[in-house]
């Protein structure tokens, strides 16, 4: 069994063909439209009644709002709030994406392709660019020349800034591209040793009881990872455009 | 050597890196742990901190597991 097969792009049916591209509307596309749908629903059923006193699922919502709100204003202080939508938006769209690809049978983890996880990061790193040169003009670049630092030690100093900065879209869309890659890679690697085992008779069958075991251990790791890194994407975010809103450490 | 089994050994020794990882998240939770139970009313403001510095040293054990599966599909 190969433990990469899920992750397998299917075509569902074509779109266009524009030159060498084929542009088909495949699995992976299906899962995002269900992602963005499942947030709205979700968002929408819950602000519709707006009651004084939440109900369950309005306190859902809320929990997520003023969590990132408030990760939000820690980062960034009063003036990044302005960028709230789009930190939230991508907060919510990367843990309904991951949630809804841990379903067993059903689930496709969009996640867990590098393009999806690179263009999201890429956006981060745009914004973060384009505002800070936008509301600080040449000062931005003040961000790469730390306060207290002496002079001779600046050659030194700027570059490796400089790397460190052009690093962080590889290593912001790495880290979730990985993680989610990782962790059903290696749910479907026990999975394996269940069938594996079960196929020997009896006595396997038997022994099969603990990798099964492990699996449900591990799926519930696996949610955690799911709500973790999606947690960790929009901090970094938060942590980033605080850089763009605040140059200079 | 057998190309197949330089990959092979090349994706064993890739996973290595993985273990440092390990000691500098164990490290970061433990002394999160340590300074919480002496000052815990300090410990709710620390933990976005705490997630933070989690993420950037597993991201480092994570690029050693990529390296150690690009050899064994990718490659």
């Amino acid at each position: 069994m190969d433990p990469i097969h899920q992750f397998q792009i299917k075509e569902l049916f074509p779109v266009a063909q524009i030159g060498p591209f084929n542009i088909a509307f495949t699995n992976s596309a299906l899962f995002m439209v269900l992602s963005v749908v499942a947030v709205t629903l979700f968002l929408l059923g819950a602000t519709r009644g707006r009651a004084l006193v939440p109900g369950r699922l309005q306190m859902t919502a809320e929990l997520f709002y003023n969590f990132m709100a408030d990760s939000l204003r820690n980062a960034t202080g009063p003036e990044g709030m302005a960028f709230f939508p789009l930190v939230f938006s991508i907060f919510m769209f990367i843990l309904f994406a991951n949630v809804l690809g841990l379903i067993p049978f059903f689930g496709f983890t969009v996640t867990s392709h590098i393009i999806i996880t690179v263009a999201l990061a890429l956006l981060v790193f745009l914004t973060v660019i384009i505002v800070g040169f936008w509301k600080n003009g040449l000062h931005f670049l003040r961000m790469f020349v730390p306060s207290g630092v002496p002079g001779y030690m600046l050659p030194l100093v700027v570059p490796i800034e400089v790397m460190s900065f052009l690093t962080r879209p590889v290593s912001h869309s790495i880290r979730l591209f990985a993680n989610m890659l990782a962790g059903h890679i290696t749910l479907q690697v026990f999975a394996g040793f269940v069938t594996m085992l079960g196929a020997i008779g009896l006595l396997g069958v038997l022994g099969a009881v603990l990798p099964l075991a492990m699996m449900v251990a591990l799926t519930a790791l696996e949610l955690l990872v799911a709500v973790l890194q999606a947690y960790v994407f929009a901090i970094l975010t938060c942590i980033y455009l605080n850089d763009a809103l605040h140059p200079g450490h | 050597m057998d190309p197949v089994a330089a990959k092979y050994i090349g994706a064993g020794i890739a996973c290595i890196g993985m273990g440092g990882a390990g000691a500098g998240v164990g490290i970061i939770f433990g002394h999160y742990l340590a300074a919480a139970l002496r000052n815990p009313s300090a410990a709710q403001g620390q933990f976005g901190n705490l997630i933070f510095g989690f993420a950037v040293t597993e991201a480092l054990g994570i690029f050693s597991f990529v390296i150690a599966l690009l050899l064994l599909f990718a490659l």
